[in-house]
């Protein structure tokens, strides 16, 4: 046990007169949390708008102000002809235009038909597509006005309810994300050169002349990134429950729990590398595109795994990270339970115990 | 619980039997067979409990290719060797909980303190400082001053005598020393010697190896390696007696011509540059003749009788 807690000691020294990379294992969740959530966001707010309003009447009047009115929209540019369209979009002005024809109020009066022109720039289609949608929806608002107290004959009305994330929040979904990041960083990155640098350096060569057990080693090496990644959980959740509102739905201790469970897979992941490479650089390298790219890329934090093409949804079963997005995003923003994230739980854990044997086993007690 | 199992895999506390040391007929081949490279070729040799040991040969002999057999840090290509009554190979952890060994390269921790570095090595060897206290006393007061300081803000002598404390903190029954003056100054180096001088005192055995001749005849017994081959092996005094040829020691001011000159005659076995001398083998003849002969080609030198040195014997041994 002495020697356990002379190598712990060891490792912490290591770890704390590194002050660079102390702070930057810290810092990181924090700035990551803060970028996310207040620069980093794809929610559309406060778009600029062009109006082409050839009615001029009082019906045209109240629709524009409806836009103006509406959190999404800022109305920039009051268009005279057609052919100015094109030219706010072509300096990058406006994002959408709204076209109201000659007569919109009386057609719509006398006719009980008429036309609205949306003209969006495509050139990032998202945006575009969630702007015309928003347009859609005041100009249907702006209709079932019209029709107060009147009775269609047939009439079907879609009420929409967004369930966990009312206001389809982005901190919502990547919270999770950013906890998976950081934890895979930090816990696989950093223990990926810890064995290696002793290679490095030399001193394995003594720390293998000694009557210290491999097993030892690996799980002394792994114990200050444990506590680390607990600072960088706490840190995470505090700032999405105090910063950016995102609440802890479930239960506080499942989500610590899984985190744990999470960040030794990712320990015994970068202590695997460690155990097999013999330069600090290769270490890195196999961390960084064998673990940070496929956490990014794969986990479905960044793009749905539904829309990926099957064998990148196969490939995407072997990442931990997807598991532990799931469970997050089910125990943090849903608030379900154990039930029914078992499963992951379970995979996760395999994954650990396998990864882990796998670092004992490659660990080398010889130089060749 | 799980702890307690890492522990209890430790707990395998065998130690070595003695300090005795024996190599037999050790291979050690690197690369794939087509092209290998032999860095050992069979070596033969016993080191008794106590003794101080010294293996000398140029860089690239192969004595880290051997400290590491013994180490058990690597597999022989062929051939046994036990240190303490144990096998390299089978028992390695019973050698590696007993033996002390201290790498060519400076291999302590830099960003660790001086203290910390000792404490560590003596908590990870089931010790204490205070423990073994008196056998690193002499060498560790000298650091003693700089206990604060990190090891890697130490100079080349003072982190050799850091490492030595650190191998020899758990008391080992034999300590190996693979080239541990290499890269230290004179002054240091002597106080090095002087030091094991009296860790030998305690009953250690100690292996050290050495690029450098004039260390060897610090060793009570002393291998001669190059190129993987043993070339003799035999107290210092022994391997100087065993130089059954003529040496002598030439100079004069223009000592480059004066080279040339006598590796030019033929009763000169080997000429090569000595300190401040060149030295001179002869295959016949003697100093007398020599001196006739340097005056008859027109060039005044001084010749004396040299005493063998191990060098002379090592470009002698060499040569065969």
């Amino acid at each position: 046990m002495k020697q356990f807690l002379a190598f712990v000691r060891k490792e912490f020294y290591h770890i704390f007169r590194d002050r660079r990379t102390l702070f930057i294992l810290l810092g990181m969740p924090v700035v990551q949390i803060i970028l996310f959530g207040f620069a980093l966001t794809n929610e559309v707010k406060n778009s600029k708008i062009a109006i082409l309003d050839m009615a001029k009447d009082e019906t045209a009047h109240t629709l524009i102000d409806q836009l103006n009115a509406s959190r999404y929209f800022d109305i920039v540019e009051y268009l005279q002809s057609y052919d100015e369209v094109e030219t706010a979009f072509r300096t990058g002005k406006v994002r959408m235009a709204v076209v109201l024809p000659a007569g919109f109020g009386r057609d719509l009066e006398h006719l009980h038909q008429a036309q609205v022109q949306l003209l969006a720039d495509a050139s990032d289609p998202n945006v575009a597509n969630t702007l015309t949608n928003y347009a859609g929806s005041i100009v249907r608002d702006f209709q079932d006005g019209l029709l107060k107290g009147q009775q269609l004959p047939y009439r079907i009305n879609a009420e929409v309810r967004m369930l966990y994330n009312p206001q389809l929040k982005g901190a919502y979904s990547f919270v999770p994300g950013v906890m998976a990041m950081v934890l895979m960083l930090v816990c696989t990155l950093m223990t990926a050169i810890t064995i290696v640098r002793e290679k490095e350096m030399g001193t394995m060569e003594i720390m293998l002349v000694s009557p210290l057990k491999p097993m030892l080693i690996i799980v002394a090496k792994a114990v200050p990134y444990l506590l680390l990644s607990a600072i960088n959980i706490s840190s995470i959740l505090l700032l999405s429950v105090f910063v950016l509102d995102v609440p802890i739905n479930g239960s506080l201790l499942l989500l610590v729990g899984e985190s744990l469970l999470f960040t030794l897979t990712c320990l015994a992941f970068g202590l695997l590398i460690s155990a097999s490479t013999s330069s600090q650089q290769t270490a890195m390298f196999i961390s960084l595109t064998g673990m940070f790219l496929p956490t990014v890329m794969l986990s479905g934090f960044m793009f749905p795994i539904e829309n990926m093409p099957l064998p990148l949804q196969v490939i995407s079963h072997a990442v931990p990270a997807r598991w532990f997005y799931q469970i997050v995003r089910n125990v943090m923003i849903k608030g379900t339970g154990l039930e029914t994230i078992w499963k992951e739980t379970l995979i996760l854990l395999g994954m650990m115990l396998l990864l882990t044997t796998l670092a004992v086993k490659k660990f080398k007690i010889r130089l060749a | 619980m799980f702890f307690k199992t890492i522990i209890m895999q430790s707990g395998n506390r065998r130690q070595l039997n003695n300090g005795h040391v024996s190599v037999a007929d050790i291979v050690m081949t690197y690369g794939k067979p087509n092209a290998a490279v032999q860095a050992l070729q069979g070596i033969n040799f016993e080191v008794k409990p106590g003794e101080l040991f010294g293996i000398i040969g140029p860089d690239g002999a192969g004595k880290t290719s051997l400290f590491r057999i013994l180490t058990t840090l690597l597999l022989p290509t062929g051939g046994r060797a036990e240190v303490g009554g144990f096998d390299v190979v089978k028992d390695y952890q019973a050698i590696r909980n007993s033996v002390g060994y201290m790498p060519g390269r400076f291999s302590l921790y830099p960003d660790l303190t001086v203290a910390e570095n000792l404490a560590f090595f003596a908590t990870i060897f089931n010790t204490s400082i205070s423990e073994n206290y008196d056998l690193i006393k002499d060498i560790y007061l000298q650091i003693e001053p700089f206990r604060n300081r990190r090891a890697g803000q130490l100079s080349g002598g003072m982190k050799q005598k850091l490492a030595l404390s650190c191998a020899l903190i758990h008391r080992p029954s034999v300590l190996f020393l693979d080239e541990p003056t290499t890269g230290v100054d004179a002054v240091s180096r002597r106080e090095f010697w002087e030091m094991l001088r009296r860790l030998k005192a305690q009953g250690i055995t100690i292996l050290v190896s050495t690029p450098y001749m004039d260390e060897a005849g610090l060793c009570e017994r002393v291998a001669l390696l190059q190129n993987g081959r043993m070339l003799g092996i035999d107290t210092p005094a022994g391997i100087t007696a065993s130089f059954g040829k003529l040496l002598l020691a030439v100079r004069n001011e223009n000592m480059l011509p004066l080279l040339k000159l006598l590796k030019s005659f033929e009763e000169v076995e080997e000429a090569y540059p000595f300190g401040e001398y060149h030295h001179v083998v002869l295959k016949q003849g003697s100093e007398k003749d020599l001196r006739a002969r340097l005056k008859a080609a027109g060039m005044e030198a001084e010749v004396i009788t040299a005493v063998p040195g191990i060098e002379d014997c090592f470009m002698d041994l060499m040569k065969n």
